[in-house]
């Protein structure tokens, strides 16, 4: 970690509460990345399709825009078997516990809800022992 | 209109926050979870400066019925801890491990993750579209009040 990421996460995150703030104060709306995409293309969510659309849309074409001041990189695998698995299991997972690190951890964690509590606290204690038994023991990442 | 404007600030918002957190850096998400490693601590810090302002949101949130754009503010529901939210989580856990992706990282990094990102995101929601039966069967048994394991408002 070089010494002023903290500084950036910070700034950045506060950026990431003030979205999350607007959405229900303005919009009505939990800010819940799964939640938005999955409601639209399941179906589920066709009574406010152009609410998520839009979101969608500010969340994918936006920071493009500052590709040229950030140079932002992804560091993503090029496993492809290790992509296409991690995916299935990010879509599934994130529908079936009905939130993922915006619903239930940025938003349910900050409303006290115990869903969001549980999840979260879940999805690190998961997400802790696959990466040490990924990386550590079989190599695979 | 209004509703569908404020939600392309809101997510765009949301993506800037993502990009300059470093979060849309599988490296950081990944640093963070591999304790054994070169720990990471920034999600932490990700995580604290957005909870500051959404816990102000929530609580001007409790005051009031409508939003400022005329629909019901969110409610916070039953608290019902069942094996779809425990099983999701860990699924979801695994996967975020795997690639140091999470939805919405994944669609801010969509214009600059290359083929990758791309193919990452298309198995996302494959994933999600696959939970569709899982999610209508976890709704009828919650319907009848079947395997709810903790019950709580």
């Amino acid at each position: 970690m070089i010494e002023t990421d903290w500084l950036w996460g910070l700034g950045g995150g506060f950026l990431i509460g003030l979205a999350g703030a607007m959405f229900p104060l303005v919009n009505g709306r939990v800010m819940g990345a799964s939640g938005i995409f999955g409601g639209l293309i399941d179906g589920t969510g066709r009574d406010t399709w152009t609410e998520r659309l839009a979101f969608l849309a500010g969340l994918v074409v936006i920071p493009v825009g500052l590709v040229p001041v950030l140079s932002p990189e992804t560091h993503l695998t090029e496993n492809l078997p290790v992509i296409l698995a991690a995916g299935l299991m990010v879509g599934f997972g994130t529908r079936l516990a009905n939130g993922c690190t915006s619903g239930h951890g940025v938003c349910g964690i900050s409303r006290l809800s115990l869903r969001g509590l549980a999840a979260t606290a879940i999805y690190i204690l998961a997400g802790g022992l696959v990466m040490v038994s990924a990386r550590h023991f079989w190599g695979l990442i | 209109m209004a509703r569908a404007l404020f939600a392309v600030l809101a997510g765009g918002l949301f993506g800037i926050g993502l990009m300059v957190s470093g979060m849309t850096d599988t490296t950081k998400v990944q640093g963070w979870l591999d304790i054994f490693g070169d720990w990471d601590p920034t999600l932490a810090f990700v995580m604290g400066g957005a909870i500051i302002p959404m816990a102000v949101a929530w609580r001007i949130a409790a005051r009031r019925r409508i939003s400022a754009l005329g629909t019901i503010m969110p409610e916070l529901g039953e608290q019902r801890l069942d094996p779809g939210l425990i099983w999701g989580s860990v699924l979801f856990g695994a996967g975020w491990a795997l690639a140091g992706l999470c939805p919405g990282p994944a669609l801010a990094s969509l214009g600059f993750g290359g083929t990758g990102g791309l193919v990452f995101l298309l198995a996302m929601a494959a994933g999600m579209l696959a939970a569709t039966p899982f999610r209508r069967t976890l709704s009828r048994r919650a319907a009848r009040g079947e395997e709810t394991w903790i019950s709580a408002r």
